[in-house]
């Protein structure tokens, strides 16, 4: 078990990479604490199979150091770094039966025996498969060949980290959660530092103790689930994170004023610097209906089981808000409040507004 | 409840009434030769099953088989690992790849007859170029045309020249079938390149290899072309397959009870072999 830390980071798939856009990583700088459980979260292509993949070893990056305990490890292949790696798909070792598949990783650096068969009978029992011991692992259900392959992974109890690349892509929906609350309990159980690389934010916010959100490469946001979804640093996150996504709405900032669409919004604090695209960021939460406020005309009501999304237009911006009750009618005239504290001002992306300190 | 539609035997009428005109009714014929005897004139005499004890019982019969298993386990002993070896360097991804493919692919859409056109000038001594380089240059004693061994090497070399592509290129479609995660997982995993190719390379090649054995075995069962147009069954009998053992019966010597009764035989080995082979190679999955 470390601490891992990647220091100036950066990987190109080209031999020669000229401008920033030839990097598929760009300058990564993030320090994972040990026995911590972390998420990498983005939109297919932003990089963060790329990064799972230098941390394990099967890509050497093409710039800057992974060190685990303050120890390069930059240059070792995979199987010296002492890392598991859960694949998308499935691994499994066909010819072999469940209990050979799990000593698999064991037998290859030598273990003795005795020591494997109890790892194997440990590990199995963490997974429910001791009963499955015996079975040729081909013949297995998807769900149980991804447990075999987490199993190859914890089976040796000194890795460094546990990585998990999209793992329940291919489990059936109500597989996936028995499947999540697994992989907390093993987390809980064995310690080892667990890097989680996922698109799916439920998957993402439910592993993770601190969660990581890549776009294009960079590392946008570092912060727990609710720092997530409370203050996004950039539009980006506020968008990918939360159903349906941050409302982004084009503004004037005028000192811990926004002016939007001709109205005025107060700000959780001032804002600072100028110039560049101007946006107000609020969560649908955070949109409420009342007697005053913004006009607006719904569009749209949809009801998604525990509330209803409201899709409304305030001139010519579209907008969406989130209600328990008082629903209104589609076609109707409504009054919006934004709540000032959740209400923020993004310049180019990033957040320009200051938090309020009482 | 569910109700049966016989329909579908309807579509299979049309395929059935043609494999019965190519296959089945040329078959019976042979049937019927196999267990009659002719001198001429269009009568034929009843004979039983005299023709296949006559047959089993020769040794001429007996040594043509031999040769004919030693032939199918010489060549499916060298193609098969060659094969499987060629496949595991040939290049998985870039520019090379479809040379190698075109390159593999050559020796077999060459024609049969022009394959042992080919080996018997390039192997003829003396003006034969390997024929020439062997005797003239390397001084080794080589000739196709007398000796027992060089023609049996030749006839070899030529079927591994022609066929072991065959073996490659299903390897090959086994291989880059493979997903990379599986070679990633097996790295951290600490698997050594022997584990790798034991583990994961053969199984995933299994299904592939299987149809490459069935069909390299029947294939070198019943070759004729090559050989014959190579060696001619010589020097002697010593490369008289047993193909070419038949055609000389049947069509040499005209006996056609006795051709008749030995193709049946020969056809019920092939058969008998293959459902071996392939209840063998499928066993496992089976479980």
């Amino acid at each position: 078990m470390a601490q891992i830390k990647l220091s100036n980071l950066k990987h190109s798939y080209m031999p020669t990479p000229k401008g920033p856009d030839d990097y598929a990583l760009k300058e990564i700088d993030v320090t994972w604490r040990d026995g911590g459980a972390y998420a990498l979260l983005g939109p297919s292509g932003c990089g963060k199979s790329t990064l799972l993949n230098i941390i394990s070893g099967l890509l050497t990056p093409s710039e800057g150091q992974i060190l685990f305990d303050d120890r390069d490890v930059t240059a070792l292949p995979p199987d010296q770094r002492n890392i598991a790696q859960v694949f998308q798909f499935p691994v499994i070792y066909d010819t072999m039966t469940v209990g050979e598949n799990l000593a698999f990783p064991l037998k290859n650096r030598g273990v003795d025996a005795a020591t494997i068969k109890r790892r194997v009978d440990e590990i199995a029992e963490m997974l429910d498969v001791t009963e499955l011991l015996k079975t040729r692992a081909s013949g297995l259900s998807p769900d149980n060949k991804q447990k075999i392959s987490m199993g190859r992974g914890l089976v040796r109890d000194d890795v460094n980290a546990v990585m998990f690349d999209e793992p329940l892509t291919v489990i059936d929906p109500h597989l996936k959660w028995k499947l999540r609350s697994k992989l907390k309990e093993l987390h809980q159980r064995v310690k080892a530092t667990m890097i989680y690389v996922t698109h799916d934010q439920t998957e993402a916010l439910t592993f993770a103790d601190e969660v990581v959100v890549m776009q294009d490469g960079e590392v946008v946001q570092i912060g727990t689930p609710v720092e997530l979804f409370e203050r996004p640093q950039h539009t980006f996150v506020g968008h990918f994170i939360g159903s349906p996504g941050m409302n982004v709405l084009p503004c004037e900032a005028r000192g811990d004023r926004a002016v939007f669409e001709g109205h005025e919004v107060t700000l959780e604090g001032p804002t600072h610097g100028d110039g560049g695209r101007t946006d107000l960021g609020i969560r649908p939460e955070y949109v409420g209906f009342s007697d005053t406020g913004i006009p607006a005309r719904v569009t749209k009501v949809s009801d998604i089981g525990r509330h209803y999304v409201v899709s409304a237009m305030v001139g010519n911006t579209a907008l969406k808000a989130v209600t328990e009750h008082s629903v209104p009618e589609p076609g109707s005239q409504v009054f919006l409040q934004f709540k000032p504290e959740q209400s923020r001002v993004y310049r180019d992306g990033w957040i320009a507004s200051e938090e309020r300190t009482q | 409840m569910r109700t049966e539609n016989q329909k579908a035997w309807f579509f299979v009428l049309p395929v059935l009434g043609l494999v019965a005109f190519n296959a089945l009714v040329p078959m019976m014929t042979v049937v019927n030769y196999s267990v009659q005897e002719t001198f001429g004139n269009n009568q034929f005499f009843w004979e039983g099953l005299g023709w296949f004890e006559q047959i089993l019982r020769s040794d001429r019969f007996q040594a043509a088989l031999g040769r004919q298993f030693l032939f199918t386990l010489l060549i499916l002993l060298i193609e098969v690992p060659l094969g499987i070896i060629v496949a595991l360097s040939m290049p998985r991804k870039g520019f090379w790849v479809p040379v190698c493919l075109v390159l593999m692919a050559l020796p077999m859409l060459i024609p049969w007859n022009v394959v042992g056109s080919m080996w018997n000038i390039f192997t003829l001594p003396k003006i034969g170029l390997l024929g020439y380089f062997l005797n003239d240059v390397l001084g080794i004693n080589y000739d196709m045309t007398q000796q027992p061994l060089s023609a049996w090497i030749t006839v070899v070399i030529m079927d591994v020249w022609h066929w072991t592509s065959l073996v490659v290129l299903l390897c090959y479609a086994g291989l880059v079938s493979i997903p990379d995660a599986y070679y990633q997982a097996a790295k951290i995993d600490g698997a050594s390149p022997w584990s790798v190719f034991r583990y994961i390379q053969l199984p995933k090649m299994k299904t592939v290899l299987t149809i490459a054995v069935l069909l390299r075995f029947m294939d070198s069962f019943n070759i004729y072309t090559e050989p014959f147009v190579l060696t001619g069954g010589g020097p002697g009998n010593s490369t008289t397959l047993l193909s070419i053992d038949l055609v000389k019966i049947a069509l040499g010597q005209f006996d056609l009870g006795p051709a008749a009764a030995m193709s049946l035989i020969y056809f019920a080995i092939t058969l008998l072999v293959s459902w071996v082979f392939y209840t063998l190679m499928t066993k496992d999955d089976a479980q």
